[in-house]
């Protein structure tokens, strides 16, 4: 939460903030989800919704099959030309505000398609707030996405932003260990 | 195996079947466009062939063949569940011509042909239902000719002006495996850029003609043939 007050009167106290604040602390933890999944991308989704990797953990576990109850649309896949009016239209019907994660290479730019029925990225059709690279990404970078996410939202930041590769610690350790010091 | 199939259709048709070629088991035979319903409907119900089983149907579009053979190859595969063997069909159409529906012979193939008609512009005489499938109705053009241009796209609904926009991400840049798509077909028809891959290229010794084959510094590449 952004600004915090608190007031001690003796035993009992009482804390204030701004209301904006408030609200993006509550939003960010109540994320309804709109899985838009098309390909591939949809294994790794459910595996991060599922129990092993389980995104209810971050306060996102209830997927909403109407936009209209929705306010994250995760893009999962590849979007082709024809899919792209769907896409269009379930956006519009989700209600403000709005978040949208481009979940993997093909949803954020078109990945390796490059042709006549591939959309070269979904923020040609809608703004995106969150691209995952990968082909797929991993479950980890499906976690980084989602509180990079409640950041911007707990700060009111909604400048597009790319999830930053992450390396394994057991990996930097070796990497770190082979350079001589 | 299927040899016989050959034979019986050499017997059968003669001088009709035009060529005939067997390649590891794999054979074929090719007819005239008139024939194709008529040896279709042969090879499905005759005793000996017993083609029953409708595999699949495509074609090939060899733009270099034209204007001394007809531009595109339809492909048949067809299989016999009883006796085991299997046999591809070819025929060639040019450009504008349609040929008949086999779907009187091999009702699944009714998709298979809409999808060739969606992909190459060929048109089937006798299909129940000849629509794109894939595509959608407002797409002009037929994208697996080889002149459809390689970045020519068609949205269905514009695309946003504002905003910023995400390029390539790795590992799929310009220079990480991306240009192999990009072959310009114009400037190889006229015997220029006979580049088949950065791979194939590396093998030959050849520099790699990234800049030979994006298609975008080719004004000329832009064909202009796309019909209605």
């Amino acid at each position: 939460m952004g600004e915090v007050k608190v007031l001690q009167t003796g035993e009992s106290g009482f804390a204030t903030t701004r209301f904006e604040d408030l609200l993006a602390w509550a939003r960010k933890y109540s994320l309804f989800q709109y899985p838009f999944a098309t390909a591939c991308c949809g294994m790794e989704f459910f595996s991060v919704a599922s129990s092993r990797y389980d995104i209810a953990r971050f306060g996102a576990e209830a997927p909403r099959f109407s936009p209209r109850q929705a306010d994250l649309l995760w893009v999962v896949g590849t979007i082709v030309q024809r899919q792209a009016p769907i896409l269009k239209r379930i956006y519009d019907q989700m209600t403000d505000p709005k978040w949208v994660i481009a979940f993997g290479t093909c949803a954020s730019c078109g990945g390796f398609y490059d042709n006549y029925t591939t959309v070269p990225g979904v923020d040609r059709l809608i703004p995106v707030d969150i691209y995952i690279p990968g082909c797929p990404p991993r479950p980890e970078a499906v976690f980084d996405a989602l509180i990079l996410l409640q950041e911007k939202i707990s700060n009111g930041n909604r400048e597009p932003t790319v999830v930053p590769p992450r390396e394994l610690p057991k990996l930097s350790q070796l990497r770190s260990k082979k350079e001589p010091a | 195996m299927s040899k016989r199939v050959l034979e019986r259709l050499r017997a059968q048709f003669g001088e009709r079947i035009l060529e005939t070629t067997d390649f590891r088991g794999d054979d074929t035979a090719i007819v005239a466009p008139a024939d194709w319903l008529e040896v279709a409907r042969f090879v499905r119900t005759d005793g000996e062939c017993l083609l029953n089983q409708f595999t699949d149907v495509t074609a090939v579009d060899y733009p270099e063949r034209e204007p001394e053979q007809p531009r595109f190859d339809v492909v048949v595969l067809a299989r016999s569940l009883e006796k085991g063997h299997r046999i591809r069909l070819k025929t060639r159409v040019a450009d504008g011509e349609s040929l008949a529906s086999l779907f009187t012979v091999w009702a699944g193939c009714a998709w298979g042909e809409r999808e060739v008609y969606d992909m190459f512009g060929i048109k089937f005489d006798g299909h129940p239902d000849l629509r794109r499938v894939l595509l959608y109705e407002e797409f002009v053009g037929y994208p697996l000719r080889k002149d459809y241009p390689i970045d020519r796209t068609q949205p269905l609904i514009p695309y946003r002006e504002d905003g910023q926009f995400m390029s390539k991400l790795p590992p799929f840049g310009q220079d990480e495996g991306q240009p192999w798509t990009r072959i310009n077909w114009a400037a190889r028809l006229q015997g220029r850029d006979q580049q088949v891959s950065p791979a194939i290229a590396l093998q030959q010794g050849q520099r790699r003609a990234l800049s030979d084959s994006t298609a975008g510094d080719h004004p000329e590449s832009d064909l202009g043939t796309v019909e209605e």
